[in-house]
């Protein structure tokens, strides 16, 4: 992507000015304007993007609470995480919630986007419908939900579902249950969005395909299975590791819905860095678990890279 | 010859049909084909099942996507006794418009409201600025040291926000060289949200498709680089302004931790932040639906009037993404 930004028009521009660099040209063709420009950019990425990635770095090797100076303590930071005893539970339960949300989750969108774009009427209404629950925040959605989840026989899911027989069940109040609701609520908010930028991706797909495999007799499933799906191919590929990405580092779901209960079975590695930070004030040990998060997400990308790219190129 | 000619018939071309496609994506104009052709749409078996799956579809996407909102607006005005004993029934029991004047004042819903108002424009104005200033730069002034600032922006869409977190909450507690703290107050939420690569590509990308011809002549004419942003490139790039903008504030209305940490005291914080406390305090249910329901409805009705413009924008975000 970065090739394509901004490559081509620097090479030919440093030749020709290269000879006579002097501080009066350059002011004059532009260049003090470019300085003016670039300073609000550079200050607010340096202070709050690039900035503290590296002090995030520096603190998972330090010990700090803020009143004493720090003090570089090596690698003991990670050493505390990685033998801390909820580890491996807040990892299983984080790789549960990926796991739901990648299988319920992912062909909602695509299911819902293959049908709206088939509509010929309405499929603005059906688009607008669809987005709706990305526009709620999520505070507010999550309380609905909370109160629709109550296990009693009266909470609204539980009544809803007795009118067919079903339930009562016990939704965020059972360790096996708890997480599933959560990623039912997840699938709810997230796949309108998702849904809209599948239907936009099924747009840019070649029409003739559809014409030449009907004029050879393939059916509609068909067709669907072998030109609309493998044209979405990298559209698919990207979304499931964006929403890889984003399930990994999940945090106000359960932090609102159960606060990692019950019996910590919804305890997940943001809410361990949260409490580790801003219920312990223990920075050193929620940067050193951050930058391991990021590091196995990180390696999760350039594996799932080089392994779609075979797939794509096949 | 053929090298001189080439880039100078390309450009303007590819510069006419570029800022088009992202915009107006397939609504105005009759569809194409999709998988179902037309003499498919006239087979009986299939005309019945499309209408069945289409009804079905129709009634999923009200049940899931309204109706939580419509229990929400019928639970706000409802006694909380008919909400617990009778969700579902409370459609048909009788007004209590006083839930929501309590939530506005009791709750003090209503300032926090202001709050949230106030914390949106403000990061969607800083998100402008810094976005519009970084794409200007790399898009049409191009200054030698572009590519290292352009790569280093790109850089950060391809780390995991998690990894930045704590250090930029300790940024903000005590700022490096400044030595001030932002905590309780605007800035805090403000100028991180200026940061934003995202948006950068998106405008990058916009205001590389204006044609350049348009720049020539105003500089031919005298103006200077301020002069041609403010008088040619923002005005012509008003619709992903819009979009921006859009996106913008609904995104930083949803936000909740990051509010949370920064803004401890009661009387700055936003209404996410504000919801949960409400929730876990005793007050009556009532009221705690009357709040859900004024924090959902900005957000909801900014959606309905300018519906194409936010499935527009999140449609193209896709395009960048992919």
């Amino acid at each position: 992507m970065s090739e394509s930004l901004d490559a081509a028009p620097v090479a030919p521009a440093r030749r020709r000015r290269r000879p006579r660099a002097n501080l009066g040209r350059w002011a004059k063709g532009g260049g003090l304007h470019a300085v003016l420009f670039a300073i609000p950019v550079v200050l607010v990425y340096l202070y709050f993007s690039w900035g503290p990635v590296v002090q995030g770095l520096a603190f998972s090797f330090q010990k700090t609470n803020l009143i004493r100076p720090a003090e570089w303590v090596g690698w003991s930071n990670f050493e505390y995480v990685l033998s801390d005893p909820g580890l491996v539970q807040a990892s299983l339960n984080t790789a549960y919630f990926a796991l739901l949300a990648l299988v319920f989750g992912f062909p909602i969108p695509i299911i819902l986007a293959v049908l709206i774009t088939e509509l010929r009427k309405y499929d603005t209404l059906y688009n607008a419908l669809a987005y709706l629950p990305a526009v709620v925040p999520p505070v507010a959605a999550i309380l609905l939900w909370k109160f629709f989840y109550d296990p009693d026989t009266t909470g609204l899911f539980n009544s809803v579902l007795g009118w067919f027989g079903l339930g009562p069940y016990p939704w965020l109040n059972d360790a096996s249950s708890a997480m599933p609701s959560i990623v039912i609520y997840a699938t709810w908010a997230g796949a309108g969005s998702t849904a809209i930028i599948y239907i936009a991706a099924l747009s840019t797909v070649r029409t003739e395909l559809y014409e030449a495999a009907e004029i050879d007799g393939a059916g509609i499933w068909r067709r669907i299975w072998h030109i609309t799906l493998p044209q979405l191919r990298n559209v698919i590929f990207v979304m499931m590791l964006l929403q890889l990405i984003g399930t990994f580092q999940i945090f106000t779901e359960p932090f609102l819905f159960t606060g990692g209960g019950p019996n910590n079975a919804t305890q997940t590695i943001l809410l361990k860095i949260y409490n580790y930070a801003f219920v312990n004030g223990d920075f050193g040990a929620a940067t050193a678990l951050s930058v391991l998060l990021a590091l196995a997400l990180g390696l999760l990308s350039a594996f799932y890279y080089f392994v779609t790219r075979r797939w794509s190129s096949a | 010859m053929s090298i001189v000619d080439k880039p100078l018939t390309a450009a303007p071309s590819q510069a006419e049909t570029a800022p088009a496609a992202p915009v107006r994506r397939g609504t105005d104009q009759p569809k194409e084909r999709g998988v179902i052709s037309a003499s498919d749409r006239r087979r009986p078996v299939v005309r019945t099942w499309f209408t069945a799956i289409q009804t079905i579809l129709l009634i999923g996407l009200i049940i899931s996507g309204l109706g939580p909102l419509l229990w929400a607006a019928k639970a706000s005005v409802s006694t909380s006794n008919a909400i617990v004993s009778d969700p579902m029934g409370i459609w048909f029991t009788p007004n209590e418009w006083g839930n929501l004047l309590l939530a506005w004042n009791g709750a003090k819903i209503g300032s926090s409201l202001v709050n949230t108002v106030i914390l949106a424009v403000g990061s969607t104005l800083s998100t402008l600025i810094v976005s519009v200033a970084a794409a200007y730069l790399l898009s049409v002034l191009r200054p030698k040291w572009g590519p290292i600032l352009s790569g280093a922006i790109l850089a950060t869409l391809f780390l995991p926000g998690v990894i930045s977190f704590v250090p930029l909450y300790l940024t903000i507690l005590d700022m490096p060289l400044l030595h001030i703290s932002l905590q309780d107050t605007f800035w805090a939420v403000w100028l991180p949200a200026g940061a934003s690569a995202f948006n950068v590509v998106v405008l990058k990308r916009f205001f590389d498709s204006i044609p350049r011809e348009y720049m020539e002549a105003a500089k031919i004419d005298g103006a200077g680089p301020m002069r041609i942003l403010t008088m040619i490139v923002l005005p012509l790039s008003r619709p992903i302004l819009g979009v921006i903008m859009l996106l913008s504030v609904v995104g930083s209305w949803k936000e909740f931790l990051w509010p949370m940490l920064v803004l401890s005291n009661p009387d700055l914080q936003p209404v996410s932040v504000m919801l949960p406390k409400l929730a876990a305090g005793n007050s009556p249910l009532s009221v705690q639906m009357a709040a859900v329901f004024l924090s959902i409805l900005v957000p909801v009705v900014l959606f309905a009037i300018f519906q194409k413009q936010f499935l527009r924008g999140v449609g193209s975000a896709g395009g960048i993404k992919g």
